[in-house]
């Protein structure tokens, strides 16, 4: 029959009209911007630098190695080294960015900075809505703007932020263990040292912890 | 007083330009024909692309594809970036299918640096490659019946689905259109179980949508009416044209490279290669809905199969990936066709010669010995069978 073939085409249409008022799979849209989808925890869009504690310019985990600029694709980040340093999550002291600029008009958010940051200290964001009237000005971020606390990056990436947090504790353990044996060598070396009758005999003892705690 | 803009077009010689409707003579005929530019500014295009045609009546007695509107010096770019740089602009080429554009890309460099993909990775990256594969055929179907004059409905059931497989993208790789998830030597992230599951959830969800799509268009006698027997393509002119993909396909040539070269693991899977029998409009449209329910099953059988493991070559560099001297192509089915990508490497961080072959610029090479002969009307039709997107075409 002619016209068949419509009329089956139309059953699925009214099938769709009828049931996008029961079920919710097909009706998926919502009113936006009134009506908003939970954000999905991977999403990524834009970088930011990621500080400890409270200060920003204390805290901030970049120091300034430029990594993330040579290798950005499209090449949107600008980093300038500071002339002194300050300490770094472990206590040692560190270059930080003068600088550190991300032209988000050019980004094309694709991760790769966060990927070959040796220092978990770049992350992306999920903002959005980031219009501004400013095209040049607005869109240029600067670090002031882009240094954002490790809490915010634990409240939009809660098990990445945690793995990277358990991987830093690890590594400053490491640090410290590492810094605690070889002052406990130090001392011990100190010790044995006005007993110069053996030396021999002492040092193996001393050097043995350093090697085990590491 | 004079206008600007007319002062300016004449400077310009755009006030004389060939094609802004006036009549042409066909020394040949002795008839008039009108040449006619159809786009670049026209969504039947499905971008910028720009058909000059020579109409005799409604009828199309000549047409010139006209690209490089959207030309953005992607393989120069990629002799200039290293190997990493280049692998997010590949996202853009095909922005409909950007994970397979990552697996081609990433297919080439690994056999070039001679890398072993592990094997959960191979499993993810076809389950990606599948679920791409669905969303592109779903999507093509919905623009090709918009093109045919349906505006709306069958296109948004597509983008329907499309949405709840962008919503895994998403998940996975954090971004739903540039993903960016393929490296060398495999994927970037790993699935979490909750991932699969989410999976496995719209991969059973997917065959009533193909019931459906089927129920709604298939028999539909104006869409039989308006796309059988339009544009044929034999498949003599398809195989000395370098066309591959579904349009190939369709033409009744058994050419998959998922079959002939068998890369990655799709050895492992049990599917069949749907043919076509008339080469035509409808049998493009059919080849789709049919390749979409083979995906459907690969995917089952991915799922099912899928092993616990790294997704990372542990030997993998991400930073100072210098591959030995020599050379590679690497290419997959991608859901358009044929995507290769061929590379020569000279030893240092970038690629010598990073080319591309895109299978939509390919395919759209014949689109005037489909068209001819047809009213203009039709064209929009082929065209939208051919299933094009221009970020591949100009690169």
């Amino acid at each position: 029959m002619l016209g068949e073939g419509i009329l089956k085409g139309l059953a699925e249409t009214a099938k769709n009209f009828a049931g996008s008022y029961v079920s919710k799979d097909r009706l998926t849209t919502v009113q936006y911007p009134e009506e908003r989808i939970a954000p999905i925890e991977a999403t990524r869009d834009f970088p930011f630098l990621v500080y400890d504690g409270e200060d920003w310019q204390a805290g901030l985990r970049c120091v300034a190695c430029q990594i993330c600029e040579k290798e950005c694709p499209p090449k949107c980040i600008y980093i300038e080294k500071s002339k002194d340093k300050k300490p770094d999550y472990v206590g040692k002291p560190q270059i930080y960015p003068a600088r550190f600029d991300i032209d988000i008009s050019v980004c094309m958010s694709c991760q790769i900075c966060v990927e070959v940051c040796p220092f978990e200290a770049i992350k992306m964001d999920t903002v959005f809505e980031l219009a501004t009237e400013d095209r040049f000005g607005g869109l240029l971020l600067d670090r002031s703007k882009l240094a954002k606390s490790n809490e915010y990056y634990h409240t939009i990436h809660p098990t990445e932020a945690a793995e990277v947090d358990a991987r830093l504790a690890e590594e400053k353990a490491k640090v410290e263990a590492k810094a605690r044996a070889a002052a406990e060598a130090a001392a011990a070396k100190a010790a044995a040292a006005p007993a110069a009758g053996a030396p021999a005999k002492t040092e193996p003892p001393a050097v043995k912890p350093a090697g085990g705690a590491e | 007083m004079t206008n600007p803009a007319t002062e300016y077009a004449a400077g310009q010689g755009i006030g004389d330009a060939r094609l802004d409707g006036r009549m042409v003579v066909d020394p040949d005929s002795g008839t008039d024909l009108l040449e006619v530019a159809m786009g670049p500014h026209h969504p039947s295009t499905h971008g910028v692309f720009r058909m000059d045609v020579a109409l005799d009546g409604e009828r199309i007695t000549r047409l010139k594809p006209v690209f490089g509107y959207l030309h953005r010096n992607h393989e120069k770019l990629g002799e200039g970036h290293t190997y990493l740089a280049s692998m997010p602009y590949t996202d853009r080429l095909d922005y409909i299918c950007s994970l397979t554009n990552n697996w081609a890309y990433a297919l080439a460099v690994e056999k070039l640096a001679g890398q072993e993909v592990p094997e959960r990775a191979e499993y993810l990256r076809v389950i990606v490659g599948e679920l791409t594969r669905v969303q592109n055929h779903a999507l093509s179907v919905g623009f090709l019946i918009q093109d045919m004059g349906a505006s709306g409905t069958p296109l948004m059931y597509a983008f329907r689905e499309r949405e709840k497989i962008l919503d895994l993208f998403e998940a996975l790789t954090g971004s739903r259109m540039m993903c960016n998830y393929m490296r060398f030597g495999g994927c970037r992230v790993d699935a979490t179980s909750e991932w699969l599951d989410a999976v496995r959830k719209v991969v059973t969800g997917l065959p009533q949508f193909a019931d459906e799509f089927e129920q709604l268009l298939c028999t539909n006698e104006i869409l039989m009416a308006r796309t059988q027997g339009v544009g044929v393509l034999r498949p003599e002119l398809a195989v000395s044209a370098g066309v591959t993909g579904p349009a190939l396909r369709a033409a009744g040539v058994n050419y998959d490279i998922r079959k002939v070269d068998r890369y990655s693991i799709y050895d492992r899977f049990k599917f069949k290669v749907p043919l076509g029998e008339h080469g035509d409009v409808y049998d493009r449209f059919m080849i789709r809905l049919l390749e979409l329910r083979e995906s459907i099953k690969i995917l089952e059988q991915a799922l099912k199969e899928i092993p616990d493991g790294p997704v990372m070559d542990p030997k993998a560099k991400i930073r100072n990936f210098r591959p030995k001297v020599g050379e590679a192509y690497g290419r997959i089915e991608a859901p358009k066709g044929e995507l290769g990508f061929y590379l020569i490497s000279d030893g240092g961080p970038n690629p010598y010669r990073y080319r591309v072959r895109p299978p939509s610029f390919v395919n759209l090479t014949i689109l005037e010995d489909m068209c001819l002969g047809h009213n203009v009307a039709d064209v929009v039709l082929i065209l939208g069978s051919v299933d094009i997107v221009l970020g591949e075409v100009d690169r």
